[in-house]
């Protein structure tokens, strides 16, 4: 178990290193200089060169890798280019939206999922069954701007229950920022509801083939207790993954619903920075989006040892 | 022999049959796009600007009074060759890295960290990324969807190549001498056929609504090229007046996409033995 647990940690460190390497040339192998970008016309080439050195710029690679590396031991992502303000500051600014977004869309995703792919298992081949899988897979072909134009256009614009555009008014209180988030919710939740719909039906048909399940119908339980208790609740764990790596996608991977509704989300940061080769922006939030994925990950794999005691590897 | 057999049994599912002869059509229409556009795409008439679906403009005009039909069968082209292009590269590249990882223990694991490491990204965000740095080009596009997709293909390839390796006609191969590049070639390889088939429609399927995401932001296709994505981005703005500019573009990313899944999930259903057989 611990041996387990080790190699586990010693492969997620082996993974985060690969992602620090890969963010870092990533950043570094773009055209443009941001310097000059920030600077704009007016400037000489000693400001560009004093900037430059000011940011750590005029350094060697590997030796800007390994700064950076160092400033990342001690929590330090850098200070952004154009925000005037540490990466982790503006992170932090922007992690509310995001993170509210994604537990409601998941929420809506496994309201409408798990249900959905649970009818479907039962009712395998059925009129049911052929109607909820062709809407997850309607659901997988829909673009999420699309869907939220539509939804800005009905709901908003249209009936006014929505606001078009934004997270309120700063300061707003939390009630307002929720009303704000329930459109891009609504459009994240039902894209997302079809990887569940799919999965809970792929989970449920393997439970359901189960010997223990073949028992529990011989011995005369209602079909309904057989569905629910025996085999619903066995087919949740992997259903659960599944929704904790849909809420680590979101983070950062929201981008176009955050965009098309005016969020000022994580996704959001991003393609600012891009946009304005932002690198260290870029640099940190790639790496905590995707060292968030890592964990979450990791930590899925640590409650399926506590909640499936035969995960003992 | 074999494959009449299969094209048969799959065109005997009504769904994949209609999605097929979308596909078709769609394709059809994006090719011959000079013939069947009826107007230049980009001829713009200020006096005809948002005009609704009549007669003379189908699908209505957008904001510049440019023919949304003939902009939509012309963008089809880019759309379909960069999702195709995003597919085949995704799949030729996964393939082989799946291989080269499944095949040979040694390199299975630094290989798959990499796959991990790269797919802890989100698919979107690592696309901008790759298209900020590489510059906005239909083929830079392509490239970082190619970069994106390729740890999925290469996932599926290295869990198939993983069971392949331990089969017997492998085994009885190596055993009468057949070089390892050989084995690969005509052992292993061909056996991947179908895996990979899957794989590449539903990469072809996320490219077109990659695309379009990309064109969306900002950061995909230069937006003078015409593809659904950058009519959807260019005309947004005046959806409110004018749905209909942003509602066939849309209907025609929905409808490829979801053909191209259908087909897919029509060659999945094919390949499980256990379907096969009742489908007969």
């Amino acid at each position: 178990m611990l041996k387990y647990l080790l190699s586990r940690l010693g492969g997620m460190a082996v993974v985060m290193a690969i992602v620090a390497v890969l963010v870092f040339l990533l950043t570094r192998a773009a055209p443009g200089d941001p310097v000059a970008v920030l600077l704009g016309d007016q400037a000489t080439p000693a400001d560009i060169a004093r900037v430059r050195v000011q940011y750590g710029l005029d350094q060697p690679l590997p030796l800007q890798f390994a700064y950076w590396l160092r400033e990342l031991a001690q929590g330090n992502l850098g200070d952004s280019i154009f925000l005037q303000r540490p990466v982790t500051q503006a992170l932090w600014e922007r992690a509310e939206p995001t993170l509210l977004l994604a537990l409601m869309a998941v929420a809506v995703a496994a309201l409408i999922g798990v249900p959905c792919g649970v009818v479907s298992a039962v009712f395998r081949g059925r009129l049911v069954d052929q109607c909820f899988t062709g809407i997850a897979m309607l659901g997988a072909s829909i673009p999420s701007f699309w869907l939220g134009l539509v939804l800005i256009q009905l709901f908003a614009v249209s009936l006014g229950w929505f606001p078009v555009s934004g997270y309120g008014e700063p300061g707003a209180p939390l009630g307002q920022r929720l009303h704000a988030l329930v459109l891009p919710a609504l459009v994240l939740g039902l894209l997302n509801s079809a990887l569940i719909i799919r999965f809970t039906r792929a989970s449920m048909l393997d439970v359901l083939g189960e010997d223990y399940v073949r028992t529990a119908r011989s011995k005369g339980l209602p079909e309904g207790v057989v569905v629910f208790k025996h085999a619903l609740r066995n087919a949740l764990v992997p259903i659960v993954t599944v929704l904790g790596l849909t809420v680590a996608l979101m983070i950062g991977g929201a981008v176009i619903t955050e965009t098309v509704f005016g969020l000022p989300g994580v996704g959001n940061l991003v393609v600012n920075a891009v946009l304005r080769r932002d690198y260290p922006v870029i640099q940190g939030a790639l790496l905590v989006i995707a060292a968030i994925y890592v964990l979450i990950n990791f930590l899925i794999d640590l409650l399926y040892m506590v909640v499936d005691p035969r995960v003992k590897v | 022999m074999k494959l009449p057999l299969a094209l048969k049994l799959l065109l005997r599912r009504r769904i994949v049959l209609f999605a097929l002869l979308v596909l078709s059509l769609i394709t059809v229409l994006a090719l011959g796009a000079e013939l069947f556009g009826r107007v230049d795409p980009n001829d713009t008439a200020v006096l005809e600007r948002l005009r609704g679906p009549s007669g003379a403009h189908w699908l209505g005009t957008d904001e510049l009074g440019r023919d949304v039909y003939a902009r939509i069968v012309h963008g089809g082209r880019y759309s379909l060759l960069i999702a195709a292009g995003t597919a085949l590269g995704a799949v030729l590249m996964g393939t082989l890295l799946g291989l080269v990882a499944g095949f040979f223990k040694r390199l299975d694991g630094p290989l798959m960290r990499l796959v991990d490491a790269m797919m802890s990204f989100p698919d979107i965000l690592l696309a901008i990324a790759l298209v900020a740095i590489l510059g906005p080009s239909m083929f830079n596009v392509v490239l970082a969807l190619v970069l994106v997709y390729t740890p999925r293909v290469a996932r599926v390839v290295r869990a198939s190549t993983l069971v392949l390796r331990e089969l017997l006609f492998v085994e009885a191969a190596r055993a009468v001498g057949v070089s390892t590049p050989l084995i690969l070639w005509r052992h292993i390889l061909p056996n991947l056929i179908s895996p990979v088939l899957v794989q590449l429609s539903f990469i072809f399927a996320y490219a077109i609504l990659a695309e379009a995401g990309l064109s969306f932001l900002g950061v995909g296709v230069p937006p003078e090229i015409p593809t659904w994505g950058t009519m959807v981005a260019g005309s947004q703005s005046y959806a409110h007046q004018a749905f209909w500019v942003v509602l066939f573009p849309g209907l025609a990313i929905i409808f490829t996409a979801l053909s191209l899944q259908l087909v897919g999930d029509g060659v999945r259903d094919l390949l499980d033995p256990k379907l096969k057989k009742s489908m007969k």
